[in-house]
């Protein structure tokens, strides 16, 4: 075999490296004590475009064979330095890349201990790359179909985006209707906008648009597949509704005599029927009747929407249908739970009667709402004469959520606003910690609220009770807070207590990110590929994430990442192919004994038993390069591209270079 | 069942009512209690105040006496008492330092103490954990029915709850269930785990009134014929001060405060002689005669109005 | 993380604090001044500073004002802060700890709260001779040093019935270990204070 050349570049990183690894020594010793080593040099920004003129020039000019980067995570750079060695005629899988930041000059403080990491890490991609053979990465084309999970706002802009743009969507909901959280929001800040008033036009768009499939009341059952090619099973519940025959009038829904407390759009402040849309805008405008209530799927009896139905579209025996479709990419936009506020015993939610979750508070101003947006007590009847807006319930609180829920504080203040504006005679308290305005017009708001007249607290509400212990107190809620700008603890009796609960991720989250095979943080909010430069793909190709199941935000900030995904998915779906990484399994099918370990092992199903010749077979596309089927076989005769055993154990072998084989086997 | 016991110095006299009540009790569910021998006082929230290591080893020597006579689990019914033995375990166990010098201490008496050697539990968690509902009431002969009980659970049991308290630390219902079962009408009242002063009295006695003022007035307010309670301290400041609370702001409460295990051995047939019932300062005998041998009648089901809105549901309530 | 652990220069007033709190961190620099501590504090309308002001204080390295302030004395240690805090911070502990250093200190006498460590201090001096605490000797004692003139209500109002109930004891107890308890308090004063 003949010798290799071998270039190494050993980055400073700044000072990031260089201020704990001695880049240079490590350098000239790579230069030095491997064999294999041509050119050794250190720099102070290799990704830059100089330091890829370095490797570029030395390829061509000394006639390089292979290529090391010392420097930071592959994840960072890796595709940096391929295309330089492709660009002076390498191929990009005869390059290495040692992680010297992330796992070395990063982790540790001692010096000494660093550098030495550092040449054993050198010595190990080395020893690794005259290894490697060269690979070509697999094209693969991209299904112009893309399906968005969650009609929510930050799933309808996504759609509308892609629509317009010529492409098909299908957009699954698992409500009845699309709308989402937003449909339930009386007025937006900071424009006071009415909620309904700017969405409905782009529900009507999406439920309308030619390129977009609508499968609501729908949830995904499975995902399989990869970038460009995803086989998906969605399951369409039974509405009871014959979709064909109804024409959305209604009489069903006036008819059914059966009324229960509606939790998810009226959360919970009002009632819908058992046959019901959630609300009368609802697109798609087909009733549902939810079995689980309904008298006929109970006793057998009633049957009065089937029979007061014009066109005779109620179906009591329509059953769930499952789909399945192919699509290229998929955009997860499924939005967020609130808190629930009962978690804190202090604050008495459900104790109390007259304490109210931010949304139920929604829903009471909401004209369309229980009350038609009258601000009353939870008699139905009684105006308060105060109210206390309680903020960051449930958030900025180890005991709950640590993070802050960033809409919080002016959700706040709008509530703040409508019963100034409702009620202008009542008291308003705003008990807060810090002010969070930080958007277009946020803090301009604040100020408007500061000249209605808001009581503002500064102090984290303690607890809310109504232990009166003077006449004063009597038959109210008493908030107690210690006003931190006065330095005294007061408690404020008020009739009416709103608790502003934070934003958390779906309650299934989880479930989801497995289904999808992707993250979610430990909050179970999903998990970007890069926090700052790529809020909206994940580390799976071909899925994306929009909206608030990425973090909590407002809605604008919503939208905008709804059109960003749709944005990056068009990108692909233009270009048509995507080029995938060429590391898979490949099984020696003239050594393959079919004994099918392999099979049920691959977590993608990309291995296929051929019963006639009695051998595996690993499909390519479907294979992701995890390794596990290359490690099961007992045969060793299923190889990884670019891991094969000969480049994993020189890899070892180059890492222990100082360890003598005395000293292993003592 | 076999447990150590800890009684504290104020279960020998001032609360022995607590303690009668407590071996009547306990008796009756086969329930032994090995007393931990010559303990000492764990220096009640005085010691801490004053001076870290010897205060806790204060608290260890009686730690370390009840692992040598192997007991597994160590029963206090004193909350101040079962604080300080399930914090001093629990912080040596968390700090090396600590757990050092404090076994460095304790050798000089011929002491030593491996944390987390012992469990340190409340009377309460026993007796609504391990001996549970169901069995105190296939015992009940006298149901208490028709008496407001209002159940008070002092802070000191229900917090802090870090290390792993057996009940909520805002709003505890163990009590609540076992006086629930026991017949009685449950009078829930918020500030069922507000502070009674503990020691309050003596720093500034007029904070500390007003503090058993608010308890009293909330407990009064809700309509609680007694407080039943697990504290000694808070039997003792809510019993002994109750005129002077009415004497500075013109009151008339007089609410009895009992012992949750004196209410048990009640409902058991035990008399009051052998409950202690009698050494309260306020006087339950009136309390106690509310007691009915009908049970009440089922609540008449509120019918809410038309307009009413819906209201979310609390699973504990 | 305890920043004052790993530091090189001299310990601040908040180092002290810090470091004198048993069972490991007890998160004091993540206070962000919310209030719901001070909001909690069933004697917080009693102190001088409620305790988020006095955390203001240790930030701001006020000791003198800080150790003569009432605050820690009122603590009724009820814990309702502590399992409030957002941020986790052991303050009830800390409360305790600012009351040994108070003490340490010793120029609480000429504030607000001038006799509030003497109940606890007077306490202790029985435990340390008898092993066991002795309820009407501690009151007895420490009223007579502090308000002579309460002993008298006290006496004719519930002391007296207390009495008749049997549930005070004229006389204390002792334990039989007595000797070995002292010298185990004697070794831990040895060792120092500190956690």
């Amino acid at each position: 075999m003949s010798k290799e050349k071998v270039g190494v570049y050993v980055c400073h990183c700044g000072t990031n490296i260089a201020g704990t690894v001695d880049v240079s020594d490590v350098a000239t010793w790579a230069g030095e004590n491997n064999d294999n080593v041509a050119v050794a040099r250190d720099y102070k920004f290799m990704c830059s475009s100089l330091g890829q003129e370095l490797i570029e020039e030395d390829i061509k000019e000394q006639g390089l064979t292979r290529v090391v980067v010392a420097a930071c995570s592959p994840h960072m750079h890796e595709k940096t330095f391929r295309g330089a060695c492709e660009r002076a005629g390498l191929n990009s899988y005869l390059f290495e890349m040692a992680n010297i930041r992330e796992h070395d000059s990063w982790a540790t403080t001692n010096k000494e201990a660093a550098t030495q990491k550092a040449k054993a890490l050198v010595n190990a991609a080395v020893d690794r790359v005259v290894q490697q053979s060269p690979l070509e990465p697999i094209p693969v084309d991209i299904n112009p179909n893309t399906l968005i999970v969650g009609g929510g706002i930050a799933g309808i802009t996504a759609a509308l985006e892609l629509a317009d743009a010529g492409n098909h969507v299908i957009l699954v909901e698992r409500e009845p209707s699309i709308g989402g959280h937003m449909a339930q929001l009386d007025k937006t800040f900071p424009t006071l906008d009415c909620s309904a008033c700017i969405l409905t036009p782009k529900m009507f768009d999406a439920g309308n648009h030619d390129n977009i499939t609508l499968l609501s009341y729908s949830e995904v059952e499975s995902v399989d597949g990869y970038i460009g090619n995803f086989t998906v099973n969605i399951r369409k519940k039974a509405k009871s509704v014959d979709e064909e025959l109804c024409t959305g009038c209604g009489i069903c829904e006036e008819k059914c005599p059966i009324r229960v407390v509606d939790d998810v759009f009226e959360a919970g402040l009002g009632y819908r029927k058992v046959c019901y849309r959630p609300f009368p805008q609802a697109v798609p405008k087909f009733p549902v009747i939810d079995r689980e209530n309904c008298t006929y799927f109970r006793t057998g009896k009633c049957r009065l929407c089937e029979t007061s139905c014009p066109t005779n579209a109620i179906k009591f025996d329509q059953e769930d249908e499952t789909l399945q479709l192919t699509v290229g990419n998929i955009i997860l936009a499924t939005g967020y739970d609130l808190f629930d506020a009962r978690r804190i015993p202090q604050y008495g939610f459900g104790r109390y009667e007259n304490i109210f979750s931010s949304l139920e508070f929604e829903r009471m101003v909401n004209a369309a709402g229980p009350t038609s947006g009258k601000i009353v007590l939870r008699d139905g009847v009684t105006t308060p004469e105060s109210v206390a807006i309680v903020h960051c319930v449930g958030s900025r609180d180890k005991n709950y959520n640590e993070y802050c829920s960033k809409v919080c504080c002016m959700y706040s203040l709008k509530f703040a606003h409508l019963v100034h504006e409702r009620l202008p005679d009542a008291e308003c308290y705003n008990f807060y910690i810090d002010m969070r305005t930080p958007g277009k017009g946020y803090e301009e708001f604040y100020h408007r609220l500061l000249e209605e007249g808001t009581h503002f607290i500064r102090g984290r509400v303690a607890n809310v009770t109504d232990a009166a212990l003077n006449d004063n107190e009597v038959n109210k809620l008493i908030v107690q807070a210690e006003d931190t700008l006065i330095g005294t603890q007061r408690r404020i009796p008020v009739d009416m207590v709103i608790l502003s609960s934070g934003v958390e991720s779906r309650h299934d989250a989880k479930e989801v990110t497995q289904l999808f095979k992707m993250g979610c943080d430990f909050d179970g909010f999903f998990i970007e590929r890069h926090p700052k430069l790529d809020p909206i793909a994940t580390m799976t190709e071909g899925i994306f994430i929009a909206g608030a199941c990425q973090g909590p935000k407002d809605i604008p900030d919503s939208v905008a990442q709804g059109a960003a995904a749709a944005a990056r998915v068009a990108g692909l779906i233009q270009r048509g192919t995507v080029m995938m990484e060429p590391v898979r399994a490949h099984i020696d099918q003239e050594k393959c004994s079919g004994c099918r370990i392999c099979n049920n092992m691959c977590p993608y199903n990309a291995i296929v038993f051929h019963e006639d010749r009695n051998v595996s077979e690993v499909v390519t596309a479907l294979c992701q390069g995890c390794g596990t089927c290359v490690a099961a076989c007992p045969s060793g005769i299923i190889s990884g591209a670019h891991f094969t055993n000969d480049q994993v154990f020189s890899e070892i072998e180059g890492i222990l270079w100082d360890v003598s084989p005395e000293k292993v086997l003592a | 069942m076999k447990y150590g016991f800890y009684p504290g110095c104020s279960l020998e006299k001032n609360a022995y009512a607590y303690n009668q009540s407590t071996m009547a009790v306990t008796k009756a569910f086969d329930i032994e209690f090995v007393e931990v021998e010559d303990w000492n006082c764990c220096g009640a929230t005085e010691y801490i105040a004053i001076d870290l290591l010897p205060a806790y080893a204060l608290i260890s020597r009686n730690l370390a006496i009840a692992a040598k006579q192997q007991s597994e689990q160590l029963v206090a019914a004193c909350s101040a008492c079962f604080l300080n033995l399930k914090k001093a375990d629990h912080y040596m166990g968390e700090s090396h330092k600590l757990n050092e010098k404090i076994n460095k201490a304790l050798a000089a008496g011929g002491f030593n103490y491996e944390p987390g050697s012992v469990k340190v539990r409340h009377l309460l968690d026993i007796i609504y954990n391990d001996v549970g509902i169901e069995a105190i009431q296939e015992k009940i002969i006298k149901p208490l029915y028709q008496l407001k009980v209002a159940p008070y659970y002092g802070c000191l049991v229900p917090r802090p709850a870090k290390m792993g308290s057996f009940d909520s630390n805002e709003y505890p219902t163990s009590m609540d269930e076992i006086m629930r079962a026991l017949g009685a009408t449950v009078v829930d009242f918020p500030l069922k785990a507000a502070c009674c002063g503990g020691h309050m009295t003596q720093i500034s006695e007029d904070v500390a009134l007003d503090m058993m003022r608010r308890i009293l007035k909330n407990a009064t307010d809700n309509r609680a014929d007694l407080i039943v309670t697990l504290c000694p301290m808070c039997q003792f400041n809510l019993d002994a001060y109750q005129e002077s609370v009415n004497k500075k702001f013109g009151t008339k409460y007089n609410l009895p405060i009992l012992y949750f295990t004196q209410m048990i051995g009640l409902a058991l047939g035990m008399s009051e002689q052998e409950l202690g019932i009698g050494k309260e300062l306020v006087s339950a005998k009136a309390a106690l005669t509310n007691i009915s041998e009908e049970p009440p009648p089922k609540p008449k089901r509120v019918r809410r109005s038309k307009e009413a809105l819906p209201l979310p549901v609390l699973e504990e309530v | 993380m305890a920043i004052a652990a790993t530091l090189a220069r001299a310990p601040t007033f908040f180092d002290e604090v810090v470091n004198n709190t048993p069972g490991g961190d007890p998160h004091l620099e993540l206070c962000l001044q919310c209030g719901t501590c001070g909001g909690s504090c069933p004697s917080g309308p009693d102190m001088d500073h409620t305790p988020r002001a006095l955390f203001a204080m240790i930030n701001a390295g006020m000791k003198e004002q800080v150790l003569r302030s009432n605050t820690p004395w009122y603590c009724v240690s009820c814990y309702y802060c502590m399992v409030r805090c957002p941020q986790e911070i052991k303050i009830t502990d800390i409360l305790y700890t600012l009351k040994r250093m108070a003490i340490k200190e010793g120029n609480y006498r000429d504030s607000t709260a001038s006799d509030a460590p003497g109940f606890s201090e007077t306490f202790i001096d029985f435990v340390e001779n008898y092993g066991r605490s002795f309820e009407v000797g501690v009151a007895a004692r420490h009223h007579l040093r502090h308000h002579p003139l309460k002993m008298v209500g006290m006496a004719t109002g519930f002391g007296l019935d207390m009495l008749l109930k049997g549930r005070m004891d004229i006389t204390p107890n002792r334990i039989k270990g007595l000797e070995g308890l002292q010298a185990i308090l004697k070794k831990a004063k040895e060792l120092g204070g500190e956690a």
